[in-house]
C-alpha cells in the first residue's frame, strides 16, 4: 500500500500523485499519515481507488469526488465530499457545516454528527449521518437521500426541492416548503438500501424513521408566498 | 476572515508551555490573518498591583518619570508597568497628560496584552510570547474587513479590568450599540466593531452579570456574524452567531481546554490525538471558569 506521511511530504505531492490515478489503477490502496487536518486532501479524485487518512482532515476533503472511495479516520472539516459526483466518502468521525454541499452523486457517510447545512443545495447525493445533523441542513436540496439516524436541527429542509429526507430522531423545526409526508413501500425500500449501504443492520429498522420533503409551494414565485421566502 | 485561537489549561504543570503552544496556534492561522496579530496571556498576579499593558513609541523614558514604585518590562513596542494599586489613578492620569501618545492596551491584575502590525510568526517573536507563562491566554490573526489594517484594529480588544475578547466576524449594529454603551462609562476607544462586542460585555459584567450570562445576553444584543473568545481573570468563554456563519473548532482534555478556528491550529497541542474534538453549537455559551 503507497504510503505519503503529510508531515514529509505536501499536500499538492499528495493530491498529485492521487490525480495521476488512472482506470487501471483499479483496487490500489492509499494511506495518508499525519494529515493534521489539512485542507483540500484528496480532492479532484478521478479513478476507483481507496485512499484512507489517518486522522483529522481540514476543508473540503475529498471535495469533487469521481470513483474513489476516501475513508478518514477522524473529523473533517467545513465542506467534506462537496460537489461529489460519484464514489464513497466515509467520516468516522464528525463532519464540519456543509458536509456533501451541492453533491450530485455518490454516497457520504458519517458515523458521528455532522454540523448546520449538511447536504445543502445536494443535487443527487446519498448522504447518511449515523448520529445528529445541525440546523439548516439540506437548505435548497434538490435531488438525492439524506438519513438521519439521530436529531436534526432547525429550520430542516428550507426551501427544498425533491430530495428526500429520513430522520429517525426528533426535528427541531422545518424550514419553508419542507413538510413531513408519509412513508409508502417504495420509501421502505428505498431507506433500507441506504441503511444497508451505509453499513448498519437490521437493528435500526426503516419504520422508526420518519420523511420529510417538498410541499412544493415555492417553486415559483406567488406574491402571497412573499413572506415564506 | 480572521483566525482566532484560545486556550485554558485545567493542568497547572502547562502554564510554563502556555506562550510556546499559544504561540504555535496562532503562527498556524496566518494564512486565515496576515495584516495583524495580537494575544492575551494570563499570567502571575502581584498582590497589591496592577499591570498596565501600554503600547507606543520612547516607552524608555516611561520608567524613568514614574519613578521606583513603577516596575516596567519592556517588550518591542508595549512596556508592561507594574503599579501599586493605590498608584493606578496617578499612573493613569500622567500617562493621559504626558503621554497622550501612549495606548494603555490592557490593564487588570493577571493580563497582558500585545498587538501589532505585521505576520503573526514575527508579532509572537516581536513580543517573546513563546517565553511567557499563564494559566489562560486568547489570540487573533487578522484579516482586516470593517476597519484600516492598523495596530488599534488589531485583536484582541480589553474594555474592562483583566478582560479580553477577540472576534470572527463582522457586527452590524456596533454603532447603535456605541451610542448605547459610551454615555454608560464604557471606554470604547477605536472604530472597530470588535471593541464594542467587547464593550457590551464589560457593561453586562459591571451590571453584575457572570461572563456566561454576559455572552448569552449578548446574543438577543448583537447583531451580525460572530464568533467569540472571551478572556476574564478567571474565566474562559466562546460564543458563536446563532447561524454559526464563522468557522470554530475546539478540543478539550484533562489538561486543557483549548479553541481555533481550524483544527490546524491545535495539532501541536499535548495530547490532541486522544482529545475531545468538537465543534461549539451555534447561540449556544461555552463557559470555563478556574477553580
Amino acid at each position: 500500500m503507497p504510503t505519503v506521511d503529510l508531515a514529509q511530504s505536501t499536500r499538492r505531492e499528495l493530491n498529485g500523485a492521487l490525480h495521476a490515478l488512472q482506470k487501471q489503477d483499479e483496487g490500489s490502496s492509499w494511506r495518508v499519515e499525519n494529515p493534521a487536518g489539512q485542507h483540500a486532501l484528496a480532492c479532484g479524485l478521478d479513478a476507483p481507488v481507496t485512499v484512507e487518512i489517518a486522522g483529522h482532515a481540514g476543508y473540503y476533503c475529498a471535495g469533487m469526488n469521481q470513483q474513489a472511495t476516501v475513508i478518514v479516520e477522524g473529523n473533517t472539516g467545513v465542506g467534506v465530499a462537496e460537489n461529489m459526483m460519484s464514489g464513497f466518502v466515509h467520516v468516522k468521525g464528525d463532519a464540519s457545516q456543509s458536509a456533501g454541499a451541492t453533491a450530485h452523486g455518490g454516497l457520504l457517510v458519517i458515523e458521528g454528527n455532522a454540523s448546520a447545512r449538511c447536504g445543502i443545495s445536494m443535487k443527487g447525493v446519498d448522504i447518511v449521518v449515523k448520529g445528529s445533523i445541525g440546523p439548516m441542513s439540506a437548505f435548497m436540496a434538490q435531488a438525492g437521500r439524506l438519513v438521519v439516524l439521530g436529531d436534526a436541527g432547525d429550520a430542516l429542509g428550507d426551501s427544498i426541492y425533491e430530495a428526500r429526507i429520513y430522520v429517525r430522531g426528533a426535528v427541531k423545526s422545518l424550514g419553508a416548503d419542507c413538510v413531513e409526508k408519509d412513508m409508502r413501500e417504495e420509501h421502505r425500500a428505498e431507506l433500507r438500501e441506504l441503511l444497508d449501504a451505509a453499513g448498519i443492520g437490521a437493528d435500526v429498522g426503516v419504520d422508526e424513521f420518519r420523511r420529510y420533503g417538498s410541499a412544493r409551494q415555492l417553486y415559483n414565485f406567488h406574491v402571497d408566498n412573499a413572506a415564506a421566502y | 476572515m480572521c483566525g482566532i485561537v484560545g486556550l485554558f489549561l485545567k493542568d497547572s504543570s502547562l502554564e510554563p508551555e502556555l506562550g510556546t503552544l499559544l504561540a504555535g496556534m496562532l503562527e498556524v492561522m496566518t494564512d486565515r490573518g496576515p495584516d495583524s496579530a495580537g494575544f492575551a496571556v494570563y499570567g502571575d498576579a502581584e498582590p497589591g498591583r496592577v499591570k498596565l499593558t501600554v503600547r507606543g513609541k520612547d516607552l524608555d523614558a516611561v520608567g524613568d518619570a514614574l519613578g521606583h514604585d513603577v516596575k516596567v518590562t519592556w517588550r518591542d513596542t508595549h512596556a508592561v508597568l507594574s503599579v501599586p494599586e493605590a498608584q493606578e489613578d496617578m499612573v493613569r492620569g500622567w500617562l493621559a497628560r504626558e503621554r497622550p501618545d501612549l495606548v494603555v492596551t490592557g490593564a487588570g491584575q493577571r493580563i497582558e496584552l500585545y498587538k501589532e502590525v505585521g505576520l503573526p510568526a514575527e508579532v509572537t517573536s516581536r513580543f517573546g510570547l513563546r517565553g511567557m507563562a499563564g494559566t489562560h491566554g486568547i489570540g487573533h490573526t487578522r484579516m482586516a474587513t470593517e476597519s484600516a489594517v492598523t495596530t488599534n484594529g488589531a485583536h484582541p480588544f480589553s474594555t474592562g479590568k483583566d478582560q479580553c475578547l477577540v472576534h470572527n466576524g463582522s457586527l452590524s449594529n456596533h454603532h447603535s450599540l456605541r451610542r448605547m454603551l459610551e454615555p454608560q462609562g464604557i471606554p470604547i476607544a477605536t472604530e472597530n466593531d470588535s471593541e464594542v462586542a467587547a464593550g457590551y460585555l464589560t457593561w453586562k459584567m459591571q451590571g453584575g452579570a457572570t461572563l456566561a450570562q454576559a455572552l448569552e445576553a449578548s446574543l438577543d444584543d448583537l447583531d451580525g456574524f460572530f464568533t467569540f473568545v472571551v478572556g476574564t481573570e478567571d474565566g474562559f468563554a466562546v460564543l458563536r452567531d446563532p447561524i454559526s456563519c464563522k468557522p470554530a473548532v475546539m478540543a478539550e482534555t484533562d489538561r486543557y481546554v483549548a479553541f481555533g478556528s481550524e483544527y490546524r491550529a491545535l495539532v501541536g497541542l499535548p495530547g490532541i490525538e486522544d482529545a475531545k474534538v468538537f465543534e461549539p453549537e451555534p447561540a449556544v455559551v461555552y463557559a470555563w471558569v478556574r477553580d
